[in-house]
């Protein structure tokens, strides 16, 4: 069951593929946004994996939080508040526990995407990072109700996040920078959606073990 | 104690100045606070600096009212907000108003005394004003 460690290796995991992807995300951003996403985003998770280093008896809420607090305050776009209540939610979801089971796990992203949706008030279909997040976690509770192992049950919610990501490529935005083009907001992947694929991506391949 | 002060949130420290400077041509003696940019001075906004504009300006008013520009400003104020204790989140109100406009009117009326919501509800007038007569 995930613990501490996990947690550690998914947001070690998350920041490597957000500098990986740094480019393509401020790419993406460039098209339909003030082309800062993939440059704030590095900036939020490398300031994450400086809090998370220490101290070494942390709980998994604690290092859920230390995150939530880095990218609330080195990510000065929208992400920021975003990603930060989500970690935030998380770490709240995960008081008190020293290992998580493949429930709590869900109830984690569950929670994630109810703070996203409280703090930016995004349904799907509004070209977001929901459009991502909300099927990725209906996929893993889903899974996870099946009885499915977690490692499949996480593969099962990167696809539907990279599902959902592919489906913000025809949208108008309605929501964020991108909102104010209108129409030429069209035929362009939002880049919110695609962070939040890594951050699944991240997910299936360090929480499943532990 | 000053009845209500006033806040400007940009994403930007230089158009967060201006409209300051904008505002205060029109009315004296306002606290004016500005919360724009990023904690590196760069573009964005940042709920900690917020948080720390609106203490900041607490301690010197009864309440604050926030006017904002664009999308992650109202987002960091709300998180900005939520970081206060609850006697404090009480005395902000935020402006559902365009950044320029909204601020002029907010300091127009808390210069004449108004508390926020009357403060607040004076800058939410500037939804309705046209700029070409």
């Amino acid at each position: 069951m995930p613990g501490s460690a996990e947690i550690k290796r998914f947001i070690r995991r998350f920041a490597a593929l957000i500098d990986e992807h740094e480019k393509e995300l401020t790419e993406l951003d460039s098209a339909i946004g003030d082309a800062d996403h993939g440059i704030n985003m590095r900036r939020g998770t490398q300031a994450a994996l400086e809090r998370i280093e220490t101290p070494a008896d942390a709980t998994p809420s604690d290092e859920l939080k230390a995150v939530a607090m880095a990218l609330i305050s080195k990510v000065g776009g929208a992400s920021g508040p975003l990603y930060g209540t989500a970690f935030l939610r998380a770490a709240a979801a995960t008081a008190g526990k020293d290992t998580l089971d493949k429930r709590e796990v869900a109830a984690m992203f569950a929670a994630m995407l109810a703070g996203v949706q409280e703090r930016g008030h995004a349904s799907v279909g509004e070209k977001t990072m929901v459009d991502a997040l909300e099927p990725a976690s209906q996929a893993l509770t889903v899974a996870v109700d099946r009885g499915e192992p977690l490692v499949e049950a996480l593969q099962a919610a990167l696809a539907a996040a990279q599902a959902g990501s592919d489906s913000t490529i025809p949208l108008i935005a309605q929501k964020g920078r991108a909102s104010y083009l209108g129409e030429r907001s069209r035929d362009h992947r939002d880049p919110g959606s695609a962070s939040t694929v890594l951050l699944f991506q991240a997910a299936a391949e360090s929480l499943a073990d532990g | 104690m000053d009845e209500c002060a006033v806040l400007i949130v940009s994403h930007s420290p230089r158009l967060a100045e201006g409209v300051r400077e904008l505002a205060l041509q029109m009315a004296h003696g306002v606290r004016v606070g500005t919360a724009g940019g990023t904690d590196d001075g760069g573009v964005g906004t940042s709920a900690i600096l917020i948080a720390d504009s609106l203490r900041s300006l607490l301690q010197q008013a009864k309440s604050v009212v926030v006017l904002m520009d664009l999308g992650s400003a109202y987002l960091n104020t709300m998180m900005a907000s939520e970081m206060l204790d609850s006697a404090s989140r009480a005395r902000v109100e935020l402006a559902d108003a365009p950044l320029v406009e909204g601020a002029v009117l907010a300091v127009v009326a808390a210069a004449a005394g108004e508390a926020a919501a009357e403060v607040r509800a004076r800058a939410e007038e500037a939804r309705e004003m046209r700029k070409i007569i």
